[in-house]
């Protein structure tokens, strides 16, 4: 204890900067996996890429001992109030990740069952875009939500379709039919 | 004989249309008799046809981009399957858009069940004497019918969050 109050060996710190530090690397996850995101989240899980080396390997199949909600494939309406259960349940501090596009915008999908966008529902830490995301693309989003861990960030916003509020700007384009058509009479 | 043959022969009166189609048979039937040739196709000993495939329907509506119009708006397609006897019938029966209305199935197939729940669900057609003619994909709340083709491709009927 005396080398630590000389004046040489002198460390400053904060207590959240330590709290977010231990956080962003023992990421206890749930895996909400609906649709085909699904395998390129196990393949990110696995030995290849392992997501483990960023601390973030121990998927907990309860909503109340996890962090970080990975909602990984397409969100239907029918299964929306399940979610938002699931999100409730989570205990503060809980981050939420939207891994592939159909949970960040609803993709391809403009229809009568598919959420457009599960920020409408819950609020979205990070994006992870792909139809699915390739592994290098899911550890990058990992990356940012770590970033975001150590700096004590998280989102409090949803998303709301007339103001454009609370999505990503490169995000609110989403798909539409006349785009689409037009689109293939263009290359055609 | 084919199983076509069969009931045309046994049903002259009652069968609106028949097609063949590399070996698929089709025949389009009154709805009033669809009860009595599912009975014949299943009960007879030479078909045997017991296995209900498929069971689903269309809607006629804007058919052809509206150049055709049809008298009936609907058809209820079944097809049937014979595993002793490895062949196929399809059976059609037009509905009315004012009374789209059916017999059910349940009784002959137990699988008719949940393929006459989705039919109702998707197309609202009811299905008279079903057991339990409830939405099977579709939540309770949700109105309307969304494979019927005037339901509008952009309608939203969230749970729970803004309209998007």
């Amino acid at each position: 204890m005396s080398s630590l109050s000389s004046p040489t060996n002198f460390f400053t710190s904060k207590l959240n900067d330590a709290l977010g530090w231990a956080r962003k690397f023992s990421i206890f996850q749930y895996p909400f996996v609906t649709a085909c995101c699904g395998m390129e989240y196990m393949a990110t899980n696995c030995s290849h890429y392992d997501q483990d080396r960023f601390g973030a390997g121990f998927p907990r199949f309860s909503p109340r001992q996890s962090d970080v909600l990975f909602v990984v494939g397409t969100i239907s309406h029918k299964m929306a109030p399940i979610l938002k259960t699931v999100h409730d349940q989570m205990c503060e501090p809980k981050w939420v990740v939207a891994f592939g596009v159909c949970t960040c915008t609803g993709g391809f999908y403009d229809n009568y069952s598919t959420v457009m966008g599960i920020d409408t529902i819950i609020p979205v830490d990070i994006y992870i875009p792909g139809c699915p995301p390739r592994p290098e693309n899911v550890l990058d989003g990992l990356m940012k939500l770590q970033d975001k861990i150590q700096k004590g960030e998280q989102s409090r916003t949803l998303y709301d379709p007339r103001t454009k509020i609370g999505r990503p700007a490169e995000l609110q384009g989403g798909y539409s039919i006349e785009g689409h058509i037009k689109h293939i009479e263009a290359s055609s | 004989m084919t199983p076509l043959q069969r009931i045309q022969e046994q049903f002259p009166a009652e069968i609106i249309e028949t097609h063949t189609f590399r070996g698929d048979e089709t025949a389009i039937i009154r709805p009033a008799s669809l009860l009595p040739v599912a009975k014949f196709l299943k009960e007879t000993p030479e078909l045997d046809f017991n296995f209900l495939m498929d069971l689903t329907a269309v809607d006629y509506l804007f058919y052809a981009g509206g150049r055709i119009q049809k008298e009936f708006r609907f058809e209820v397609v079944y097809h049937f399957f014979s595993l002793k006897f490895n062949h196929r019938i399809r059976i059609k029966v037009p509905v009315d858009e004012k009374t789209p209305e059916v017999d059910t199935l349940c009784g002959l197939w137990a699988s008719a069940n949940w393929y006459e729940r989705e039919v109702w669900d998707m197309y609202g057609i009811n299905f008279k004497g079903h057991p339990d003619l409830r939405r099977i994909l579709m939540y309770e709340e949700f109105e309307g019918h969304a494979l019927r083709k005037d339901y509008p491709v952009n309608k939203r009927q969230p749970l729970i969050g803004p309209q998007n």
